[in-house]
């Protein structure tokens, strides 16, 4: 891949990251997506859209999220580390931004009803708190397994007046309750928009939620200028389930070649052990939910169960865009341990009195292995608050 | 030589039964017994399902057929295997449905190539879009003699099923409301105005309608408004329940057709 001298990270016409993305749908789904295709570009360059996007940003969800400089975190690692508070945002992750931005998509293209998939959780409570802000019907499909383990998330969509559906076929978790939620937006094709959690799916979705998710990286950018003198940091790490904290935490330094772009896939129980969701380790291209990326999977093409201790990155593939900055080099791809992640979230809340997320711990977890200078910036997008891990890291760490 | 799928329907082109079933299941060798069975008991074409471990279009009924194949250990190799001598016993046309995947895994070419050695008149791959196949399968396609089948849907606009109509070659799969596999099974008004609809348009394509054709009265129901029709879960239920697979077949397909067997 010789492009690398002008690396293009923008999606092409067609829905593609260099040979990842398309929309992979079945004939039933097409008129829906292809509504969305040829709408959303104009829906949200319109001046009425962007003006209610920022403004239930800043009003509702609390945006601008601080950009934290995490002085023992720094010191430990002898380096300069700030952290992204999407932890912050209202319901406690970055989820909402995208969330917020769709139901104003939904609301334009006359939709009255809202499906949607969720692992950890926190994409199901976004989406959930957005519906009842604009009083639309709102379904939550969840695996069976992720609704045992996440029930605090469970009680929030419940209170919110969101219907939480478990999904039971398969592995029980976050790719099942996707297959199920496409499945219900194709048995509601007319009224019902899908909102998808993640940059995965067929195109429009992995660029429409890397864009609504972008203001976080256009945030740090403004904010390190103020902190530091310059725009951009010398890493930027966050955690990839399917991507879409790090497509946001990446998107406005895509073309900055000097910023190194990190993504922590979950490794589970180990990358070899058989128990893992670490993507670009173990999958190959292939075709799952609309789109070709990187997945895991058999050698008769059958989809892998992946493995991790974090609802949130258990997903056997990650979004095109990302699959592209993988195969392109232009990002750096590594894997956390559960233990890893346990530790590093303890960690975290020691020094610093923040309890990340599982999943964000993972990207917490790397810093160990970053060995940045003692002059150099990084930026940890701390992308979910832990409160909903507790019962898990309470249990994991004996505490 | 003309592709088995066009000559069934230049010989016949009303009450065309198509039954699909899901390779390896029940058991996974029972996958040649069924086809011949089918054919014994009168079916006209035949779809065999290639199980998939996400099949997002399919409703419980065939997903649980799909997991069950894979749990028995059913591949696309031993598929191949599996119907390698089929046409010393079996005439009927026979299709291969599934998802990309597990093609794009074995690599297109290759599979394309199986199919037509094996003596696999069609795929139907619900994930495969229409313009994905036209740029980068179509030739393979031909050059092998394989018929891709497209489906439309009470959604699809008039303008794409004249292009889906102008591209296809064999029969278009109409699916009969918006639904995955296996939904209630009722076909009502809604759906009687989309096939007239569709009836109306006098494509140059015969038409089958699937999706929700449960048994003899959906099947000659949705006969009415096409060449025939296609059925998927409500077999993959006898399947499920029978201890002597010939004989339920038998009795399954002399059902639909409204034979009545002793």
């Amino acid at each position: 891949m010789e492009v690398l001298a002008q690396p293009a990270f923008e999606v092409d016409e067609k829905g593609y990251y260099g040979r990842f993305g398309g929309a992979y749908i079945p004939e039933m789904l097409y008129p829906n997506v292809e509504e969305l295709r040829q709408q959303y570009l104009h829906i949200i360059a319109d001046s009425g859209f962007e003006q209610e996007f920022r403004y239930l940003l800043r009003d509702y969800v609390g945006r601008p999220t601080p950009l934290y400089f995490a002085g023992r975190l720094s010191d430990k690692y002898h380096t300069n580390i700030y952290l992204k508070r999407e932890d912050l945002c209202h319901t406690g992750a970055h989820k909402v931004n995208n969330t917020i931005g769709q139901i104003l998509v939904a609301k334009r293209l006359g939709k009255q009803r809202i499906v949607a998939e969720t692992g950890a959780g926190q994409h199901g409570v976004a989406t959930a708190t957005v519906c009842a802000l604009m009083g639309l019907e709102c379904i939550v499909y969840m695996g069976k397994l992720d609704i045992e383990r996440q029930k605090p998330n469970v009680e929030r969509m419940k209170m919110l007046g969101a219907k939480v559906v478990a999904a039971t076929c398969g592995s029980q978790t976050l790719k099942d309750a996707t297959n199920e939620a496409m499945r219900h937006w194709i048995n509601n094709p007319t009224d019902t928009h899908y909102i998808i959690g993640s940059v995965v799916g067929p195109h429009p979705y992995p660029d429409m939620v890397a864009r609504f998710q972008s203001v976080i990286s256009e945030e740090i950018r403004q904010q390190l200028t103020e902190k530091i003198g310059r725009p951009n940091p010398d890493y930027v790490v966050a955690c990839v389930g399917g991507g879409s904290n790090a497509a946001g935490a990446f998107y406005h330094f895509l073309n900055e070649t000097d910023v190194k772009l990190v993504a922590i896939e979950a490794g589970g129980q180990g990358v070899t052990s058989g128990h893992s969701a670490a993507t670009t380790a173990l999958g190959k291209p292939g075709v799952l939910h609309g789109s070709r990326t990187i997945l895991m999977q058999t050698e008769d093409g059958q989809v892998t169960e992946p493995y991790s201790i974090s609802a949130g990155l258990d997903y056997p593939g990650i979004g095109p865009l990302h699959a592209h900055l993988y195969d392109s080099g232009r990002g750096i791809f590594a894997s956390i341990t559960d233990d890893e992640a346990l530790q590093a979230g303890l960690e975290l809340s020691r020094l610093e009195g923040i309890i990340p997320a599982l999943e964000t711990a993972h990207a917490l977890a790397y810093l160990g292995r970053l060995n940045a200078t003692p002059e150099e910036v990084v930026v940890v997008n701390l992308s979910g608050r832990g409160d909903k891990d507790l019962a898990t890291y309470s249990k994991s760490l004996d505490l | 030589m003309s592709n088995r799928i066009v000559r069934l329907f230049a010989e016949k082109n009303k009450n065309l039964l198509n039954v699909y079933f899901t390779a390896g299941y029940p058991k996974l060798g029972d996958t040649v017994t069924i086809l011949q069975a089918l054919e014994e008991a009168g079916a006209d074409l035949v779809e065999i399902g290639m199980p998939y471990s996400d099949p997002v279009a399919d409703g419980p009924v065939i997903q649980q057929s799909n997991d069950q194949a894979l749990e028995n250990g059913m591949s696309l190799r031993i598929l191949f295997n599996q119907l390698e001598n089929i046409r010393a016993t079996v005439k009927l046309p026979v299709l291969l449905m599934g998802y990309l995947n597990p093609v794009v895994q074995y690599g297109v070419e290759n599979f394309v190539k199986k199919c037509s050695e094996t003596g696999i008149d069609g795929v139907i791959l619900p994930d495969l879009p229409l313009q994905e196949y036209l740029d980068d399968y179509h030739e393979i396609f031909r050059k092998h003699n394989l018929l891709n089948i497209f489906l439309i849907t009470p959604q699809t606009s008039e303008a794409r099923i004249r292009q889906i109509d102008s591209v296809s070659e064999g029969f278009i799969y109409m699916v009969s409301s918006a639904s995955v596999t296996g939904s209630s099974g009722a076909i009502g008004s809604t759906q009687e105005d989309y096939f007239r609809r569709i009836e109306a348009m006098q494509l140059q394509n015969p038409t089958l309608i699937g999706f929700g054709i449960s048994g003899n009265a959906s099947f000659a129901r949705a006969c009415r408004y096409a060449n025939g029709a296609i059925i998927g879960s409500a077999f993959i239920r006898v399947l499920q329940h029978s201890s002597d697979l010939r004989p339920d077949i038998h009795r399954f397909v002399g059902g639909v057709k409204g034979i009545t067997t002793k």
